[in-house]
């Protein structure tokens, strides 16, 4: 299968801290990888990187066969490599049907829509809502709406340019423990249609275990363990520094 | 009935009533009216500004720049015909913007505030200095036609030349607003980085906003010189800036026609308080100001709207 993403020795350092150490790492398209790590091993600095929020201090950053090291978020979003956040970046003073049309009405413009020519960005956004049962927060201001609806919310307007891969930061944080489950069939379910590579954070090992065909472990800016989930979950050096000797459910600090 | 259809007939309505009562209002009422909607176009400009997420103390540039593009064309037309004129002065407008906005799009808040004042305030040295377009008098307009009409009842021709802009004017920048580009400025307040992460330039996005409100600011400007006759540096001076954010606030951004009703509200109060209270003028239009943030924060057409969701 051709790689989609691909990073060669990738390094960033802040200073004396080194928060990405000569990553190397490649994605197959239609892949759902996990990567694990306690907080500060460098996760979210691998996403900023990939997605061109911060400039790598070393190393380069390959996209669909082409180099991309030191391009734009914006310009890596049109190439269809797309994120969702931590914490829900959405535009609180629009609608929920409206935060999706901006991003529907940008893919239009830069003719990645969801079926191309065929689908009008409102029914496209319609879809979408139905896709991720928003649809009675339609007419609802984003800034009104409840953490996990955000964080709905936020993921379907990764999904406006019709990405070809697909970064979620965290996408079960700030959801109860019961939710996790049916918000990562959700998403996947509107994902997995169209063989999009997912890569996405998550603390939670059973999400992990049960989501994912594959497995990072981060450790202090490096990766410790790259294989199928779960082997790399069993690893020693992971169980050790990532998932904790008790094998615990979730490990949100070290 | 649609928002959209609600509202082109209230513009409709609104330009009927205009040009039916126009002929047999007393001209100090015909020229308040069409001052007022020349700096409620200026308004409607700032309008899309704070959409944005910015607050320009210079839109007075824009408007000195169409007021004096304006009177420089019939000058040099030996009079002509003052739809040309305006259009040349929003467009000469529009491009200053273009130029300016390289730097300004890269600035926000306070900031890009304080250099749009800045800008401003240069053009206002200039004129001052430049004696060819008569320093600090300024120098007198006046075209010979309107739309082809040769100007005997000016005031009121150019009064509907000016509601006609104006009406113009709404309803492009109203199926603007309600457009995939146009929703794109929300959306730039709301959260920049999100918008960048959704594949757009926010860059672009302020820039093409900027030109669009010093266009709409030119109009103004141009139109404001034919009704006065006249245009001077202060056009540019910061106060006439700060009179249009005083108007877009007053206002509020709810809706294209608030800019227009802020205006003109804004224009009778100063003519009532000069009138009664000559050395207290300000304080009067001070506590007008006070009075609609504390109550009415989000501008007078606040009222409007809250009528609407009780109904």
């Amino acid at each position: 299968m051709a790689r989609i993403l691909e990073t060669n020795r990738l390094t960033k350092t802040f200073g004396a801290v080194t928060a990405a150490a000569e990553i190397s790492v490649g994605i197959e398209e239609g892949t759902i990888v996990g990567v694990i790590g306690a907080n500060g091993a460098g996760k979210t600095t691998f996403l900023n990187l990939v997605t061109g929020y911060l400039r790598p201090t070393s190393g380069t950053v390959s996209f669909d066969g082409r180099e991309v090291t030191g391009e734009t978020p914006r310009r890596l979003t049109r190439l269809g490599l797309c994120r969702s956040f931590q914490i829900p970046q959405v535009f609180d003073s629009l609608t929920t049907y409206e935060n999706l049309l901006v991003g529907l009405g940008i893919a239009k413009s830069a003719r990645r829509a969801p079926t191309e020519s065929t689908a009008a960005p409102e029914k496209t956004a319609s879809e979408l809502l139905q896709k991720f049962g928003l649809e009675r927060y339609r007419e609802a201001t984003a800034k009104t709406l409840a953490e996990g609806v955000r964080k709905l919310l936020d993921i379907a307007m990764a999904l406006t340019m019709n990405p070809r891969m697909l970064l979620l930061d965290e996408p079960t944080s700030g959801v109860s423990a019961e939710e996790k489950f049916s918000l990562m069939d959700l998403v996947l379910g509107a994902i997995r249609q169209d063989r999009v590579a997912v890569l996405f954070v998550e603390h939670d090992m059973e999400i992990v275990r049960q989501y994912t065909q594959r497995v990072l472990a981060f450790y202090e800016g490096k990766i410790i363990a790259d294989g199928p989930s779960a082997a790399v979950l069993e690893d020693p050096a992971v169980r050790r520094y990532v998932v904790g000797e008790e094998n615990r459910r979730s490990v949100q600090e070290r | 009935m649609k928002p959209g259809r609600r509202f082109l007939v209230l513009v409709s309505a609104v330009v009927v009533v205009s040009i039916a009562a126009g002929p047999f209002l007393p001209p100090w009422a015909l020229f308040l009216i069409t001052v007022s909607i020349a700096k409620g176009l200026v308004a409607l400009g700032l309008l899309l500004l704070i959409r944005t997420g910015l607050v320009s103390f210079g839109q007075g540039l824009y408007f000195a720049i169409g007021g004096y593009a304006a009177g420089t064309a019939s000058q040099w037309l030996g009079g002509g015909d003052a739809v040309v004129m305006v259009a040349i002065g929003a467009l000469l407008s529009a491009v200053a913007a273009a130029a300016l906005g390289i730097l300004l799009a890269r600035y926000r808040t306070i900031f890009f505030a304080m250099l749009s004042l800045a800008f401003s305030m240069i053009l206002y040295g200039l004129l001052v200095k430049s004696s060819a377009l008569g320093s600090t008098d300024g120098f007198n307009v006046a075209p010979s036609t309107v739309a082809g009409v040769k100007a005997g009842q000016f005031g009121y021709l150019v009064f509907l030349l000016t509601v006609g802009s104006a009406a113009f004017s709404c309803v492009l920048l109203d199926a603007y607003l309600r457009s995939h580009l146009g929703r794109l400025a929300p959306a730039v307040r709301d959260n920049e980085l999100r918008v960048e992460y959704m594949g757009a330039s926010v860059r672009n996005i302020v820039h093409l906003n900027l030109v669009i409100a010093a266009a709409l600011a030119g109009l103004g400007g141009g139109l404001a010189a034919l009704t006065v006759g006249h245009v001077d540096p202060e056009m540019a001076y910061w106060t006439t800036s700060g009179e249009f954010v005083f108007i877009a606030i007053l206002s509020g951004t709810a809706s294209v026609l608030a800019p227009f009703l802020g205006a003109l509200l804004l224009e009778l109060l100063r003519s009532l308080a000069y009138e009664h209270a000559p050395n207290t003028w300000q304080l009067i239009m001070g506590s007008a100001m006070l009075l609609v943030i504390l109550f009415l924060p989000s501008g007078l057409w606040s009222i409007f709207e809250r009528r609407r969701r009780i109904a």
